[in-house]
């Protein structure tokens, strides 16, 4: 059994009506996702198809699956870098039918890559600021003529990004370029950029890749920090079994497109259709 | 905060230094050290260095190619003439006229660059580029059409597409004087462009530019350059700062148009063609992408260096070729800058720093 890290907020899963799991301390308020049966088709390709989840306010939930089972293809419909061609997304109760990624952004969907995407050539308090864009309340002319409003909103948005790179204690780094940190500080420094647009459900693709075991338990200990921070859900993408066992409230498994399983940790060790999507079935 | 980040000290290093070299070609100038040529070169060159501050704005800055800056200045530099010389009458004093006619010329610009940002800022990387290229090529054609006049009664302005109508169709009354006379240019301009008016403008166009780069928006700018998905993924709008970037670097370039256009009593459109904008994307690649100094040096220097080298007759041409392959090499090939830093030891020192 993977050693499990757990914080105060520990609470049971419960059904909700909407065909999927929440935590009991989340019932009473608004889930932060529901994803109603979504789809999308890549020409004759189903990629997704009829996948349902519900995550609640303060959730951490896992998405898993072997490769190309679609779960980035997934975070992509989330964030509406591509529209679906099924179903209804959710955010906070608000449908984001017609919205574009700059719309769900605001309303609170924040992400990092896979294969990580910084603004190399700008220094990491500015990734962090540009991830606060929509917090920073200035314009154009302001910026130009360097009007009290400017120095007013830099200084708010400098202390800020201080104290969000101090959760991973990357202040020391601060002017640094973003494209020369090494690998493990610029996946942290993408998250603190996605928490910077102040969101409600952080989207988390592969935080653990090419990390080794104790940066992975480092990582860990931080996203149930983050959770107990700043309140918010947590949605990741992860190969690495330890952590999402470890931290992950509610799993769903994810196979050809399809939603195969949905549950605790336990619930899915047992699952026979899960163990049949990684291990093959057993011949007799 | 100001006086610790490295690049706020680079940028005030620029400033004192187009400063600085004002004042010493001022000096030079009115000592009579300067020949002819070069003293009539110096409002083009101020022209030339805010194209140049300009164009990387879109090049270095927003990262979009565009190959039709030329056609941003030829609108400034023809509204900023129109506007100047129909105001001669009630304003008297040129100062005021050429700040009029610079004021005319970025908006005319900038209106300019909305029309032609909207459609073309859909498009990314060679069809944006192939898309402004022939932008500036219509400007040119447009322009030539132009016939436009000034009376008593105000500004006359004639499209002559079919070629078919003259100077006489303007009907204009007695006193009246044209402005523009289709293919012929702008005749009889009253140039009252000068070299102080013009680094005033390359300063105004560098605090405008550097700051810009420094605040909420011009971040977002460069985000968009880096990595458009991402930026869009933390919530920048994409048009709105692309727009942004092109709008602000059309109305310098209007600006830069209208201190070249009153700067020459004739000015023709064809002056403003390829050609124009290529020059001036060599200089903005030459000085460095997102290099607000190195575009300055490498305006002033490449404009100075084709009248420098006429003593060399016909391998002018062939002079200023190498110079921008050495030039070129030098600054961007790996091993030819560690050989540099091998000759001179305490370059290689101020790379690290840099670095």
């Amino acid at each position: 059994m993977p050693k499990k890290i757990r914080s105060v907020n520990e609470s049971p899963l419960v059904p909700v009506p909407t065909d999927s799991y929440i935590p009991a301390r989340d019932l009473g308020k608004l889930p932060v996702l529901e994803a109603r049966h979504i789809g999308i088709d890549f020409g004759g390709l189903r990629a997704v198809d009829d996948f349902t989840l519900t995550v609640g306010s303060t959730e951490i939930t896992g998405l898993i699956g072997p490769n190309g089972a679609g779960k980035t293809t997934i975070f992509n419909m989330l964030t509406k870098v591509y529209q679906p061609t099924r179903g209804t997304i959710l955010i906070n109760g608000k449908d984001t039918g017609p919205m574009d990624t700059v719309q769900v952004s605001k309303l609170g969907v924040a992400r990092t890559f896979q294969n990580i995407r910084l603004f190399n050539e700008q220094s990491v308090e500015d990734n962090v600021k540009l991830g606060m864009h929509n917090q920073i309340n200035y314009g154009m002319f302001s910026g130009i003529l360097r009007l009290p409003n400017y120095w007013k909103q830099e200084k708010i948005a400098h202390e800020r990004a201080m104290e969000l790179l101090s959760i991973f204690n990357m202040q020391d780094m601060a002017n640094m370029k973003a494209g020369s940190l090494p690998y493990g500080a610029q996946r942290r420094l993408e998250i603190i950029r996605a928490l910077g647009t102040n969101p409600c459900l952080l989207l988390l693709d592969e935080p653990a890749a090419g990390m080794n075991p104790s940066e992975t338990t480092e990582l860990m200990e931080n996203i149930i920090k983050i959770r107990d921070t700043f309140h918010i859900a947590i949605l990741l993408i992860e190969h690495d079994m330890n952590l999402v066992m470890g931290i992950c409230e509610g799993i769903a498994v994810l196979n050809f497109g399809k939603l195969i399983a949905k549950g605790t940790a336990e619930d899915i060790q047992n699952d026979p259709v899960v163990i049949e999507a990684y291990l093959g079935k057993k011949e007799d | 905060m100001k006086t610790n980040n490295p690049s706020r000290m680079k940028d005030f290093a620029t400033f004192a230094g187009v400063i600085i070299a004002f004042l010493i070609v001022y000096i030079m100038r009115s000592r009579g050290m300067l020949t002819r040529s070069l003293s009539g070169q110096l409002v083009p060159i101020c022209a030339y260095v805010v194209m140049a501050i300009s164009l990387n704005l879109t090049v270095g800055v927003l990262g979009e190619l565009s190959l039709g800056h030329a056609g941003f200045m030829s609108v400034g530099a023809f509204s900023g003439v129109v506007a100047a010389m129909s105001l001669a009458s009630v304003i008297p004093s040129p100062v005021l006229r050429l700040v009029i006619a610079m004021v005319v010329g970025a908006i005319f610009a900038a209106i300019t660059g909305v029309i032609v940002g909207v459609p073309v800022l859909r498009l990314q990387g060679d069809y944006l580029a192939i898309v402004t290229l022939a932008f500036g090529e219509i400007i040119k054609d447009l322009i030539n059409c132009l016939i436009v006049g000034v009376d008593e009664r105000g500004l006359h302005i004639l499209f002559n597409a079919t070629g078919s109508r003259s100077v006489a169709d303007l009907h204009l009354i007695e006193g009246g004087k044209v402005i523009i006379k289709g293919a012929q240019g702008a005749t009889g301009v009253k140039a009252i462009a000068t070299f102080p008016a013009g680094v005033v403008l390359i300063l105004l166009a560098l605090v405008i530019v550097l700051n810009l780069m420094h605040s909420r928006s011009g971040r977002a700018i460069m985000a968009l350059r880096d990595n458009r998905i991402a930026a869009e993924s933390v919530g920048i709008n994409v048009t709105k700062y692309k727009m942004m970037a092109f709008v602000t670097s059309a109305a310098l370039a209007g600006a830069a148009g209208a201190l070249y256009g009153l700067n020459f009593s004739t000015i023709v459109s064809s002056k403003f063609n390829f050609n124009t904008s290529i020059t001036v994307l060599v200089f903005v690649v030459l000085g460095g992408l997102g290099n607000m100094t190195g575009s300055i040096i490498a305006a002033a220097v490449l404009t100075i260096l084709p009248e420098a080298l006429r003593g060399f007759d016909k391998y002018r041409m062939l002079a200023y070729a190498i110079v921008l392959i050495v030039v070129m090499l030098g600054t961007n090939n790996a091993q030819v800058k560690a050989l540099l830093a091998k000759l001179i030891p305490h370059r290689k020192k101020g790379a690290e720093e840099g670095a």
